[in-house]
C-alpha cells in the first residue's frame, strides 16, 4: 500500500464506520461524495467516486460472512483523494498479526472490481473469503 | 434512498418496467423481483425504462443481465431506455452497450422488439 506522497499537502483524514448491510451503502456513497466536493473534482468525477466506493462496500458485504462493520478511511490531499475500504474482519486479522496474501495476490472476478478500476486512477485490493476484503483506491485531481 | 418500480403492458405485446430512483445493493432485489415475476408469467419481451434512474451499480447491472439471459432462453429480449450520461457511461465501460439495445425513448425501444 502506498504511503501519501510527501510533496502533497495533506488536508485531512475522515474515518467512517458503517454497518455491513446493504441499506448503509448509500451513506458511505454520499459521505465520500461530500468529501470529494472539498477537492476540485468535476460532477462526473464525483459520480465516479460514489460508484467506486459503493462497489467497494458491496464487495465487503458480499465477503463479510457476518462481519458487522465496514471501515472507510479517506485521506484527503491537495492533489488526490485516497479511500481505504475494508471489512471488520480484515482489520481484526491484521491486528492479530495473521498472515494474509499480498495485495493483488488473489484473483477476484466481478463487475465491481472492474468498475472501480475503470473509474478510479489506482486500485489495490485483497478480496478473499478467508481473510476478508480491503480495497484501496485513489482518484487524482485533474487526471 | 428509494426505488420505484412500475410495470405496465404496452401495445406492442411487450411489458414495460419503469424504474425510478437508485438501483444499488439494497434496492436491486426489488427490481429483480419485478423482472422475475414478469418472466415467470411468460413475458419475454421487456422494455426497462431507466429514464428516472439516478444511479445504478454492479448489482443493478447484474439484475438486468440476469433478466436478459432468462428471456433470451425463450427467444425474447430486453431493451433499455436511457439518456442519463452517467448511466450510459457505466454501460459503455462494462461493454453492456453491445449486449443490450439501448434507446433514447420508449417508442424506439418497443419498436425494436418487434
Amino acid at each position: 500500500m502506498n504511503a501519501p506522497e510527501p510533496s502533497l499537502e495533506h488536508l485531512g483524514t475522515v474515518e467512517l464506520r458503517i454497518p455491513s448491510r446493504p441499506e448503509w451503502v448509500a451513506v458511505a456513497r454520499l459521505a465520500v461524495a461530500a468529501i470529494g466536493n472539498r477537492l476540485p473534482f468535476s460532477v462526473e468525477e464525483i459520480e465516479d467516486l460514489k460508484l467506486a466506493i459503493a462497489e467497494a462496500c458491496t464487495i465487503c458485504i458480499q465477503q463479510a460472512g457476518g462481519i458487522q462493520t465496514i471501515d472507510i478511511v479517506c485521506d484527503v490531499a491537495s492533489a488526490h483523494l485516497r479511500v481505504d475500504v475494508r471489512d471488520g474482519r480484515y482489520r481484526t486479522l491484521a491486528e492479530g498479526g495473521a498472515k494474509r496474501p499480498s495485495m493483488m495476490a488473489v484473483e477476484t472476478e466481478g463487475l465491481g472490481i472492474f468498475l472501480i478500476q475503470a473509474l478510479m486512477d489506482n486500485l489495490e485490493y485483497n478480496v478473499d473469503p478467508h481473510y476478508g476484503a480491503q480495497l484501496v483506491m485513489t482518484k487524482r485531481v485533474g487526471a | 434512498m428509494d426505488i420505484k418500480v412500475h410495470v405496465r403492458e404496452s401495445d406492442e405485446d411487450a411489458y414495460v418496467v419503469e424504474l425510478g430512483g437508485e438501483i444499488d445493493v439494497y434496492t436491486s432485489p426489488k427490481v429483480k423481483d419485478a423482472i422475475t415475476e414478469l418472466i415467470d408469467q411468460g413475458h419475454y419481451n421487456l422494455v426497462i425504462n431507466l429514464e428516472k434512474v439516478r444511479y445504478i451499480d454492479s448489482t443493478g447491472l447484474g439484475v438486468l443481465i440476469g433478466g436478459l439471459k432468462r428471456v433470451r432462453e425463450h427467444g425474447g429480449t430486453v431493451n433499455l431506455v436511457c439518456t442519463n450520461p452517467q448511466i450510459k457511461k457505466i454501460f459503455d465501460i462494462t461493454g453492456l452497450v453491445k449486449i443490450f439495445g439501448i434507446f433514447d425513448d420508449e417508442a424506439g425501444a418497443k419498436k425494436a422488439l418487434a
